[in-house]
C-alpha cells in the first residue's frame, strides 16, 4: 500500500493556481526528492500537504496512510504522523521549544491512545536527539527560533523532526544556508531515521544533499506539477546541465 | 428641571444619601473634616458625564444607574478563616491582611507581629505615637479635585487601613491584602488604605481585589495612597482575580521621595467593569518607577487603565510596560500620561502598550499622552494592537499542538513580558497558573 498518494491536486491562492494537477506516490520507506526551478509550486505542495489554510485546493485527492488528509486538521496530519521542516521556520519569542516540544509529544501520545511519557524518558529523548543533531543544550532550551541562524534554525527542525519520529517528513529546503558540516550532520539526522517503515520527501535545489540522503526516485517539479520522474542520476544530469532542456522538452511536449 | 438620565449622569442622586452618610460614620474631628470636603468637591464635579475625556471610553452611568446603597452592613463575622483560605496565594509566607467590605478585620488576619517590625491599624486602632504622620499624609496625594471618584471615595470612606513600616525596615516577607467585598445588593463600597514606607525601609505588598457576592450592581470605589520616603524600595502588586461581576473602580495614588524605588503591576483576570487610576509622582530625584500591567479579558469585561507619572525632579526614570489579550466583545483601553516638568532635566521615561484581539467584536483603546517641558530627557513610547500570529499558530499545530493549546502558548508567550518582571517566585508561578486556567478554558 501506498503511504501518500497525491492525485491530481489542483490548489492555489486566491484566484491564482499554483498546484496544476500534482500527482505522486510514496512507498513506506522510500525517499522522493524533488527538484524544480523558483516558484515551481514546491513549497505549496509541502503547506498544503501539513494543512495550511491560506490555500485552497479546487481539485483532486490525497490519501494518507489509507486516510483522506485533506479532510484533517494541521494538528490531526501531524499526529497521523506527518512533518514538515519548514523553509522558513518562524521565530516564536516567549515560547519555549523544550516546553511546544513536550505539549506536542503529549498530545501526539494521546492520540495514539498511548500513556503519557515520563518526565526523565522524556528528558533523556530529548538529549538523545539533541546529540543526534549536535545541537546545543542552550538552543534547545531557548524560544523557538528566536535569533537562531539561518543554519541554526534548520537544524532545529530536524532536531524537532527527530523527536516527533513521523512516519512522513517532508523536508522543504533543509539543506539551504546550511555549512559544510551542518549539512552531513542534517542528513546524518534524516538517515538515522530511515527505516522501512518511514519516508521522506527531501525538496532541494542542490543535488549535494543527495550524496548524503540517497533517494529512491528524483522528480522534476514545474508550473505546479511534475514533468519528469527518475532515479538519482536526474538530480546529476539536472546538477550538470540546468533546467533549461527540459523546458525545451516540455515546449515540445505541448508543440506536439 | 433635570430629567433623570441627567441626574444619573451628575451624580446628583448620591448627594442626598452622601449628606445623610456624614452623620452616621465615624471618626475625628480632622476625619469628619475631610469627608465634608469630599463631599463638597463631588457636589461640585458630580459623576463623569459621558462628554467627559479621561472617562470617554469607560462610561460610569450604567454602574450607577442603579440606586446604591452607601454602606454594607460589616460582613466580617460571616466570613470564616476558611472561607478565605483559597484566596491566599498556595507557597507564599506573607504577613496577611483582610479587608472585608473595606473595613479591617484583624480576626480574618494573620500577623503575629513583632515589636518595631510594621504596624497595621484601622482609622479606630491607630497607635497614639503614629498619629501624627497619619495626620501628616493622610488624604494629601490623591486630589479630590482631580478625579470625581477620589472624592467620592473621600466623602464616604468608612474606614482606613493604615500600614507603616518603620525607617530603614526591610521587611522579610511580604505583606498580602484582601480586599474582600462581601455584598449581595446594589451598594456602593468606598475601601481605602494609606501605606507608609519609612526612609531606607523595604517593602512588597500584593493586593487581592475578591468579590464573594451575588449582585452584579455592586460598586468598589478604592482609593489607596503610598508614600514611598527617601531611599525607600516598595514592590506593588495588584491581582484582580475572584471578582467577576464586580464594578471596580481602583485609584493607587503614589508619591516618591528622592533616591526611592517603586515598582508596581495590575494584573486583572476577572471583573465585570474595572477603571485603575494609577497615578504617580516622583518628587524627588533619582527615583525609579515601574508601572507593569497585564489584563485577559473575555465576555463583555471591560478594563480601563490610566496611568499618569508625573515627573517633577531631575534624574529619574519611569517605565511602563502594559500588555492586554481581549477575546469575545471585551473592551479594553489604556491612557497612558507623562508629564514632564520644567526641573525634571534627564528624565528617563519609557511606555509601551502592546495588546492582542483575539475576536473582532472586541476592542482596544491605546492612548499615549506625553507632555514634555524639559529639553534633556529620554521619552518613547510604542504601542500596537494586532491579532495572534497566524504563522506561528500553524507551525505550533504542524507539530501536533491542538488549535487551543497553540493558542494558549503563544498568549502565554505574549503575557510573559509583563509576567517575568514579578519578582515573588510564588507570586508569579500563581499569576502563570491562574493565566494558563484562564486561557485553556
Ligand atoms: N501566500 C502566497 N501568496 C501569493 N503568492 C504565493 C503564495 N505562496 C506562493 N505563492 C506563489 O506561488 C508560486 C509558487 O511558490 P512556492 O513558494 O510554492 O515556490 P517554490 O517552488 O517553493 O519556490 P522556491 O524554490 O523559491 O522556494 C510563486 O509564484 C509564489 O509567488
Ligand atoms: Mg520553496
Amino acid at each position: 500500500m501506498h503511504m501518500l498518494s497525491i492525485k491530481n491536486l489542483r490548489a492555489g491562492i486566491a484566484d491564482k493556481e499554483i498546484l496544476k494537477g500534482f500527482n505522486l506516490e510514496v512507498k513506506p520507506g522510500e525517499v522522493h526528492a524533488i527538484m524544480g526551478p523558483n516558484g515551481s509550486g514546491k513549497s505549496t505542495l509541502a503547506n498544503v500537504l501539513a494543512g495550511r489554510s491560506d490555500y485552497s485546493v479546487t481539485d483532486g485527492e490525497v490519501k494518507f496512510n489509507g486516510k483522506d488528509l485533506l479532510e484533517l486538521s494541521p494538528e490531526d496530519r501531524a499526529r497521523e504522523g506527518l512533518f514538515l521542516a519548514f523553509q522558513y521556520p518562524v521565530e516564536i519569542p516567549g515560547v519555549s521549544n523544550i516546553n511546544f516540544l513536550k505539549t506536542a509529544l503529549a498530545e501526539i501520545r494521546q492520540y495514539r491512545g498511548l500513556a503519557p511519557m515520563e518526565a526523565k524518558d522524556f528528558l533523556k529523548l530529548i538529549k538523545e536527539k539533541q546529540a543526534l543533531v549536535e545541537l546545543q543544550g542552550t538552543l534547545a532550551n531557548r524560544s523557538v527560533n528566536e535569533g537562531f541562524s539561518g543554519g541554526e534554525k534548520k537544524r532545529n527542525e530536524i532536531f524537532q523532526m527527530a523527536v516527533l519520529e513521523p512516519t512522513l517528513s517532508i523536508l522543504d529546503e533543509t539543506d539551504s544556508g546550511l555549512d559544510i558540516d551542518a549539512l552531513r550532520i542534517v542528513a546524518n539526522g534524516v538517515n538515522k531515521l530511515r527505516s522501512k517503515d518511514r519516508s521522506f520527501v527531501v525538496i532541494t535545489h542542490y543535488q549535494r544533499l543527495l550524496d548524503y540522503i540517497v533517494p529512491d526516485f528524483v522528480h522534476v517539479m514545474f508550473d505546479g506539477k511534475i514533468v519528469k520522474s527518475g532515479t538519482k542520476e536526474l538530480a546529476l544530469e539536472l546538477e550538470e546541465k540546468g533546467y533549461d532542456w527540459i523546458r525545451k522538452e516540455q515546449g515540445e511536449k505541448i508543440e506536439a | 428641571m433635570s430629567t433623570i438620565a441627567e441626574k444619573i449622569n451628575t451624580g446628583e442622586k448620591l448627594l442626598p444619601s452622601l449628606e445623610k452618610e456624614q452623620d452616621l460614620l465615624s471618626g475625628s474631628e480632622a476625619i469628619r473634616v475631610i469627608r465634608r470636603k469630599g463631599v463638597d468637591s463631588f457636589s461640585k464635579q458630580g459623576l463623569p458625564a459621558r462628554k467627559s475625556e479621561e472617562y470617554k471610553y469607560s462610561p460610569v452611568s450604567l454602574l450607577f444607574k442603579p440606586e446604591l446603597a452607601l454602606r454594607a452592613p460589616i460582613q466580617s463575622p460571616v466570613l470564616k478563616t476558611r472561607d478565605i483560605d483559597s484566596y491566599r496565594i498556595p507557597q507564599l509566607d506573607a504577613y496577611q491582611i483582610t479587608l472585608v467590605n473595606g473595613f479591617f478585620s484583624p480576626e480574618l488576619s494573620a500577623l503575629q507581629l513583632e515589636d518595631g517590625m510594621i504596624s497595621v491599624s484601622s482609622l479606630s486602632t491607630i497607635p497614639a505615637p503614629l498619629v501624627p504622620l497619619f495626620t501628616k499624609h493622610f488624604g494629601n496625594y490623591a486630589s479630590i479635585h482631580a478625579d470625581p471618584f477620589t472624592a467620592l471615595n473621600t466623602a464616604v470612606f468608612a474606614d482606613v487601613l493604615f500600614i507603616s513600616i518603620p525607617e530603614k525596615k526591610l521587611l522579610d516577607k511580604p505583606i498580602q491584602i484582601l480586599n474582600i467585598i462581601h455584598a449581595d445588593s446594589p451598594v456602593l463600597i468606598s475601601p481605602r488604605i494609606l501605606i507608609h514606607v519609612g526612609k531606607g525601609a523595604s517593602v512588597q505588598i500584593i493586593e487581592n481585589y475578591i468579590y464573594t457576592g451575588k449582585s452584579s450592581q455592586v460598586v468598589s470605589n478604592a482609593l489607596t495612597e503610598i508614600v514611598v520616603e527617601e531611599g525607600s524600595r516598595a514592590l506593588f502588586y495588584k491581582i484582580q482575580d475572584h471578582c467577576t461581576d464586580l464594578n471596580l473602580i481602583s485609584t493607587t495614588q503614589v508619591l516618591q521621595k528622592t533616591g526611592s524605588h517603586f515598582d508596581t503591576h495590575t494584573v486583572t483576570l476577572s471583573g465585570k467593569w474595572i477603571r485603575n487610576n494609577l497615578n504617580i509622582v516622583p518628587d524627588g530625584e533619582h527615583c525609579e518607577t515601574h508601572l507593569n500591567g497585564l489584563f485577559i479579558l473575555n465576555g463583555a469585561q471591560h478594563t480601563d487603565n490610566h496611568t499618569l507619572v508625573d515627573h517633577r525632579k531631575p534624574n529619574c526614570e519611569s517605565n511602563q510596560l502594559y500588555r492586554g489579550i481581549l477575546d469575545d466583545k471585551s473592551t479594553g483601553v489604556f491612557n497612558g500620561k507623562i508629564y514632564v516638568r520644567p526641573d525634571a532635566q534627564k528624565t528617563n521615561a519609557y511606555q509601551s502598550s502592546k495588546n492582542m484581539l483575539l475576536s473582532d467584536e472586541a476592542s482596544m483603546n491605546t492612548k499615549p499622552q506625553l507632555e514634555i517641558y524639559a529639553d534633556d530627557v529620554k521619552c518613547s513610547h510604542g504601542s500596537s494592537t494586532g491579532q495572534i500570529d497566524e504563522d506561528a499558530l500553524f507551525y505550533l499545530r504542524a507539530r501536533g499542538l491542538s488549535i487551543d493549546s497553540a493558542r494558549a502558548l503563544l498568549m502565554l508567550a505574549f503575557a510573559r513580558d509583563v509576567v517575568n518582571t514579578i519578582r515573588i517566585d510564588a507570586l508569579r508561578t500563581e499569576v502563570e497558573r491562574l493565566i494558563e486556567k484562564r486561557l485553556t478554558k
